[in-house]
């Protein structure tokens, strides 16, 4: 029976799940709340779960917490990772507000799923055994299927909604089924036991197979090649904040979950899965970029950037070293901030819900709205792994990793792949630079939240860039055992 | 006057003016900015020159150092520093700076705002680099400049600016993101190790010196790749054959400004980069790599000149010579002797000159006429005297005319080819011939002949702006051709050094039986007291 102490350190992911449920009630008594009443509501229940997850950090006295007969987990790692959804969160609810009263959409339903999905990647970040990790995916999972089909009047929409629901069941199946193999090979489902147990099956055929199965499924979740399909029409059919945080926080809390269990549950196998990754990696950066180059419409070629995202982040994961660790923890906080710049930006250019989209809207930016276009070429210098900005220190650190950890032919192609995504970055800064529109009428910046919050994403990256050093330092709080 | 951070004020106070401009003016206020814009550059290149009188000859290797943490947990450091190669590329980026902004004032009118902001972040970039002591430092500079660049070419550039824009990025790029990765194996090498080699243990760092330190300790296999990271992003910036298609492209429709600039400055990077990192750093590969260094200048100096030959289009022609050119610079730095390496050295800063001038003529006429095209003019020199006297000395120490600056560092690195091996010196020779025969038909077919074409009756000659940016480059060239020892004296450290480092048997044999040329008045015998 675990005592009641160990209910107060869950304080965070209680305190979001709750506030999740509550704007759920509220919002169908009565006249409902308003839109900007829920934001604010939902905002404000992200900050105070930010205090008190900082709280619960501080009086933790040891580096590592095993809670609840070893399924939940506190330490460093779940520490970053939550901030890191909890920020990427706050900001998808400002970049959202504009949006959604355009859409003339009801608005507390979709902040309360919105927490209820983020209390899920709380639990992610910190789940110990295989299972507590599944349901807490299924939660995320859930309430984005249902965020992706939002805007129900929209067919493209719909049409996301289901696609993503249908393969995203799918590989939550292939994921449990994988789960279940490894059950049977080592009789545990708890990650430490999990790795004891691995040492000494080492010819039981169950073992590899349930391991394939676990990382398809992940890999599904993170979008990597050739599990991606479903990513460019997700992204283009969901309503543009919710395709922004499909791409930052789904796949950091994804990233998470796949870095706990095959660094903490599979570290013993490491041999074999390395070189798994290392070809999804290459296969995710060449495929991702290449598709990328051809997109016209930006949010289809924001999908595709984001699957050779999650190949970059793949070659700190195959490192399977501290310094791969900390590189894609730094990774994905640098790219939180730059994506959900860029969505904003076309949130913000998004004059109705789908327009604005193509390369060509934005041509003439630069002169139209000068701050604007002074963000998105930062967001694309960022991307492309160009100095000074965070996502160049953190595709550096990547490349280090990779290249201390002998992978060096992984991250040739990887800095070769970068190279060429400056193609497709660098054709929206030349529609808006290059090239000038008929469309004079400067567009203006109303929606304070939206701006503010792509101003903020834009000192962030610029932040990690010129001075990333403290933010190294708190990726490297999360240290885990198994790890040279 | 030592605890003044002074090459950091140089560094970043064209920064300082395009967050001025870019945050405290209007874009109709065109005529402001860009006198605003050009005050900063100047007061920079004022600022720059004391750094030429105190600069100690005498003392140690990298003077006015400033060093500071930046990134404790990886041991980046913000670390400056310069010695007298990179002196002399300082003090012809300022320089440079203040004529490629002067050229511009009538150039151009569109968009001048954002215009002179990608000029001044360009020139806070190239100055960082050539500055920079830390290897890290010096990728963020490296890197930075390209984006100003970009916008240069791609907005203010010539018909195809966009096809050269993108071409100009990717192919740098490509290069440095490789040079990233030898970066990366130096420094692990340094410190923790990497896959496969044990690392010396050292505390982590990027620091250039600390770097110098452990060259000769790499691993002969170990040097090789990363030898050749290093090649593929110097080689494509410097261009060498068969890197320098990116040139033509970006030469030709580039605005004067960035014409002159590239030229000028950013092709010597390329050069630099070698002479900072790969040579010093990589002894044990760089004279394997020797002959095949070497086989790539020659090609590139024959090939650069026979092309330029046979352009039609007089900025096209420049470029090609730029090719032709740089494969000297290359080959006078693979001798690996004291008279190559000073004659390497002081021709980039004779190539920023000459080659910077003869884009600026270039921007003067095409100001005039709108056209670049050779067969457009003929008998120029009847309606543009000053013009055709300025462009004739130009052109006469591009070919290396002796008493300009050409003839000294062609001089010395052919007398380094010489030491090293003799048929490369010949070789080279043919293409100094080749360089007089393309050049002087160029300024055969524009000046002289008769005066045919009616458009060209009207041009006036040199305003007093056009000849105030050009004499500077004019007294230069023949300072530089009448009394090259200050120059020389600067490099005589630096270059012993990176002999010393890279061929130390040969430094030993030098300093037993110095073999130095009246001309350059190298006392290379200092070169193993290092």
């Amino acid at each position: 029976m675990p005592n009641l102490q160990e209910y107060l350190l869950l304080a965070p992911e209680i305190l979001l799940a709750t506030a999740g449920l509550l704007l759920l009630v509220f919002g169908a008594v009565g006249r409902g709340m308003g839109n900007r009443d829920s934001a604010l509501v939902t905002v404000v229940s992200l900050v105070l779960t930010g205090g008190v997850l900082l709280r619960v950090h501080a009086v933790l006295n040891t580096p590592r917490l095993l809670i609840l007969g070893g399924s939940f987990v506190l330490d460093g790692f779940s520490f970053f990772m939550k901030l890191l959804v909890l920020v990427a969160t706050a900001l998808t609810v400002l970049l959202s507000v504009r949006f959604l009263e355009e859409g003339n959409y009801r608005a507390s339903e979709y902040y309360a799923l919105l927490l209820l999905a983020a209390s899920g990647m709380l639990f992610m970040a910190s789940g110990y055994t295989l299972l507590t990790i599944w349901i807490s995916l299924e939660t995320m999972a859930l309430a984005s299927y249902v965020l992706a089909g939002y805007f129900k009047r929209e067919r493209r929409s719909n049409e996301a909604a289901l696609k993503y629901f249908i393969l995203g069941a799918m590989s939550s199946g292939v994921l449990l089924y994988g789960i279940s193999l490894l059950y049977g090979a080592a009789g545990t489902v708890q990650l430490s036991e999990l790795s004891e147990a691995l040492r000494g099956a080492q010819g039981n055929p169950l073992v590899p197979l349930g391991w394939l199965l676990l990382l398809a499924g992940l890999l599904f979740k993170v979008a990597a090649v050739p599990f991606h399909v479903w990513t460019p029409d997700v992204y283009v059919g969901a309503p543009t904040p919710v395709t922004a945080w499909l791409a930052v926080a789904s796949k950091a809390a994804s990233f998470a979950i796949l870095l706990r269990i095959f660094y903490e549950g599979l570290g013993s196998l490491h041999v074999e899965w390395q070189t798994i990754i290392a070809i999804i990696s290459v296969i995710t950066m060449v495929w991702g970029n290449v598709a990328a180059l051809t997109q016209d419409n930006v949010k289809r070629m924001l999908a595709y950037s984001s699957i050779a995202h999650a190949g970059y982040i793949l070659i700190g994961v195959l490192a399977m070293s501290q310094v791969g660790l900390w590189s894609v923890l730094f990774y994905l906080l640098a790219y939180t901030f730059i994506t959900l710049g860029v969505f904003g930006t076309v949130i913000l250019l998004e004059r109705r819900e789908y327009a604005g989209e193509t390369c060509a809207d934005y041509a003439g930016l630069a002169r139209r709205s000068p701050f604007l276009a002074a963000m998105m070429l930062l967001f694309m210098v960022a991307l492309t792994g160009i100095p000074p900005t965070g996502g160049f220190v953190g595709k550096f650190y990547l490349f280090a990793a990779a290249v201390q950890a002998g992978w060096s032919w992984v991250a040739v192609i990887g800095v070769l792949t970068s190279a060429i995504s400056l193609y497709y970055y660098f054709r929206i800064v030349l529609y808006m630079y290059l090239r000038d529109s008929d469309q004079t009428t400067p567009t203006p910046l109303q929606a304070p939240a939206l701006v503010g919050a792509i101003a903020f994403c834009a000192l962030a990256t610029l932040a990690l860039g010129i001075y990333p050093g403290p933010f190294i330092e708190l990726a490297k709080q999360s240290l885990l055992p198994m790890l040279p | 006057m030592h605890n003044v951070p002074i090459l950091s004020i140089i560094c970043y106070l064209p920064l300082v003016g395009a967050l001025l401009i870019a945050f405290g003016m209007k874009s109709s206020q065109g005529a402001l900015i860009r006198k605003v814009a050009t005050g900063f550059v100047f007061v920079d290149f004022l600022l720059s020159l004391p750094l030429w009188f105190l600069f100690d000859r005498n003392g140690e290797l990298f003077q006015f150092r400033e060093s500071a943490p930046w990134i404790q947990s990886l041991g980046v450091r913000y670390e400056f520093g310069i010695d007298g190669i990179a002196l002399l590329l300082v003090l012809l980026t300022t320089l440079l700076g203040v004529l490629a902004f002067l050229s511009s004032w009538t150039a151009v009118h569109d968009r001048e705002k954002e215009y002179y902001i990608f000029l001044l972040l360009l020139q806070t970039g190239m100055l960082g680099v050539f500055m920079a002591l830390d290897f890290f430092l010096f990728y963020v500079f490296w890197e930075v400049m390209l984006v100003p660049m970009y916008f240069l070419i791609g907005i203010w550039g010539g018909p195809r600016r966009l096809y050269a824009a993108i071409k100009f990025f990717l192919y740098t790029l490509v290069g440095s993101v490789l040079m990233l990765l030898g970066i990366l194996a130096l420094y692990f090498y340094n410190s923790s190790g990497l896959f496969g080699w044990k690392g010396l243990g050292n505390p982590a760092s990027f620091s250039i010196p600390q770097f110098h330190q452990i060259g000769a300790s790499i691993p002969p296999d170990l040097q090789f790749w990363i030898f050749l990271a290093f090649f593929v992003g110097f080689a494509i910036k410097v261009p060498m054959f068969p890197f320098h298609t990116w040139l033509p492209d970006a030469h030709v429709e580039a605005p004067t400004a960035g014409s002159v600039i590239l030229a000028g400055v950013l092709l010597k990077m390329g050069t630099y980069g070698f002479v900072r990192f790969s040579l010093p750093i990589l002894p044990h590969a760089t004279l394997k790599a020797l002959p095949w260094v070497a086989g790539l200048s020659l090609i590139g100096i024959i090939y650069g000149a026979l092309v330029a030959m046979a352009q039609k289009d007089m900025k096209k022609l420049v470029a090609y010579s730029s090719v032709s050119h740089l494969g000297f610079v290359m080959l006078g730095m693979f001798a690996l002797n004291g008279p190559g390496l000073n004659g390497s050295v002081l021709q980039m800063i004779n190539h920023g000159l000459s080659t910077g001038a003869l884009f600026l003529l270039v921007g003067v006429i095409y100001e005039r006429r709108h056209t670049r095209a050779i067969a457009d003019y003929g008998g120029i020199s009847q309606v543009m005297p000053l013009y055709a006297t300025v462009f004739l000395i130009i052109t006469m120490s591009s070919i290396g005319l002796p008493t300009l600056n050409g003839f000294i560092g062609e001089f010395t690195i052919l007398v380094g080819a010489f030491n090293r091996v003799w048929w490369w010196g010949v070789i080279a020779a043919l293409g100094i011939v080749l360089g007089a025969a393309y050049m002087l038909w160029m300024y055969q077919r524009v000046f002289f002949g008769p005066l045919t074409n009616p458009d060209n009756r009207g041009l006036k000659d040199l305003n007093r702006r056009e000849i105030l940016y050009l004499a500077p480059l004019i007294i230069l060239c023949f300072w530089i051709g009448l009394y090259p020892k200050p120059f020389l004296a600067v490099l005589e450290k630096p270059v012993n050094y990176v002999v010393a480092k890279v061929d130390p048997t040969y430094a030993t044999a030098v300093a037993a039986a110095p073999i130095v040329p009246a001309a350059t008045a190298t006392p290379a015998a200092a070169a193993a007291g290092e």
